[in-house]
């Protein structure tokens, strides 16, 4: 049976938290300084390679594969909260 | 040549292994300087095989491996001249990179690639030519030719095709996504997955013990699982030729290189 709306979102959240913290330790950024709905380019400063070198270790952590194009204008941490959700 | 020290890339003997180093900034991309310097390895190597058992090919780059061609002077270059004289200008150099990475290929000797990070397009290529591919975990591959109307041109399908099965192929070539070094050792292209920043220390260790087996086995060995694909190749650099005249391809070229995108490499 799906889960509804209530049961699913601590586990997003979660995931978005845990987003936020990979991000900010592996480039040295305070954590308090990430909000869900930033741009991470921005946020992180980070370029193209950097940005591969984020999506393998979300990969890692998560023990998923996602797929770059997937990520084709995804640019805020929360949209890719929910990219990475929809493969745990 | 036992040692040299070049502005693409170095190489000395430790004992007897070979260690390639790319050092090109931003991620040793593959244009014509590296090609010269690829070309003068390659002209060393029937008296470093007499001396050497193994080869290990690795970057001392954060950014990866090796991102691939250079796109930037491939684009400089073809634009500055008429469609058939920069088509044959490629075919040159698909042609001298084939003799290059036919060479290592065929070499008798052990080699490996130690990658890390990016290593895509013909760094891709570049490992694949190697006999084992030892990856740390933030490796990350990718055949992103597609998007640009071309196939990959430094003999990756023929090798690709030597290594894995049709169907994989076939994902990782059409849909051009790149993927990590679990899913890479998963499909069989990667051999050892290792800790960040461990492959270079993996590999030496593997080549130190591959030293301990006789020597004309482990090329009699190499001869008869890896032959090289040659009709398959000479294939690609005509279908890369033929891809190479049409004007999409300049347009995906201009996109590009002009491109500002902060993910200029995800399709």
């Amino acid at each position: 049976m799906p889960l509804d709306y209530n049961e699913r979102m601590p586990a997003a959240e979660k995931t978005l938290d845990e987003i936020l913290a990979l991000a900010a330790a592996h480039f040295k950024v305070p954590r308090e300084k990430l909000a869900p709905d930033d741009d991470f380019f921005k946020s992180l400063g980070i370029d193209s390679l950097q940005t591969l070198d984020l999506l393998t270790k979300l990969e890692n952590h998560f023990h998923i594969e996602l797929p770059d194009y997937e990520l084709q204008g995804v640019s805020d941490f929360r949209t890719l909260a929910g990219k990475i959700q929809a493969r745990l | 040549m036992k040692q040299f020290t070049g502005q693409a890339l170095s190489w000395d003997v430790n004992g007897s292994v070979i260690q390639l180093a790319l050092h090109r900034e931003p991620c040793n991309e593959l244009g014509s300087l590296a090609l010269k310097e690829f070309e003068k390895f390659v002209s060393s190597l029937d008296a470093l095989e007499e001396t050497s058992h193994a080869l290990i090919i690795y970057s001392e780059l954060k950014s990866g491996f090796c991102a691939g061609a250079d796109l930037r002077e491939l684009y400089t270059r073809s634009r500055s001249m008429e469609k058939s004289s920069a088509v044959e200008g490629v075919r040159d150099f698909l042609e001298r990179i084939h003799r290059v990475l036919n060479r290592i290929d065929s070499a008798s000797l052990t080699t490996v690639a130690a990658v890390h990070g990016v290593t895509f397009g013909g760094g891709f290529e570049l490992a694949l030519v190697c006999d084992l591919i030892i990856a740390d975990k933030t490796a990350r591959f990718c055949f992103p030719e597609l998007r640009l109307g071309l196939i990959p041109g430094f003999g990756g399908i023929p090798r690709l095709k030597r290594d894995l099965g049709n169907a994989v192929v076939r994902d990782l070539l059409l849909t051009g996504r790149s993927f990590n070094a679990t899913k890479a050792q998963q499909i069989g292209l990667v051999s050892q997955v290792v800790g960040e920043g461990e492959a270079l220390r993996v590999a030496r260790a593997t080549a130190a013990q591959l030293g301990k087996f006789d020597r004309q086995t482990a090329i009699i060995a190499k001869k008869f699982i890896k032959p090289i694909p040659y009709e398959d190749l000479r294939r690609e650099i005509d279908i890369f030729c033929e891809l190479f005249s049409r004007p999409a391809v300049e347009e995906g070229l201009k996109q590009f290189v002009e491109s500002t995108d902060a993910q200029p490499y995800l399709p």
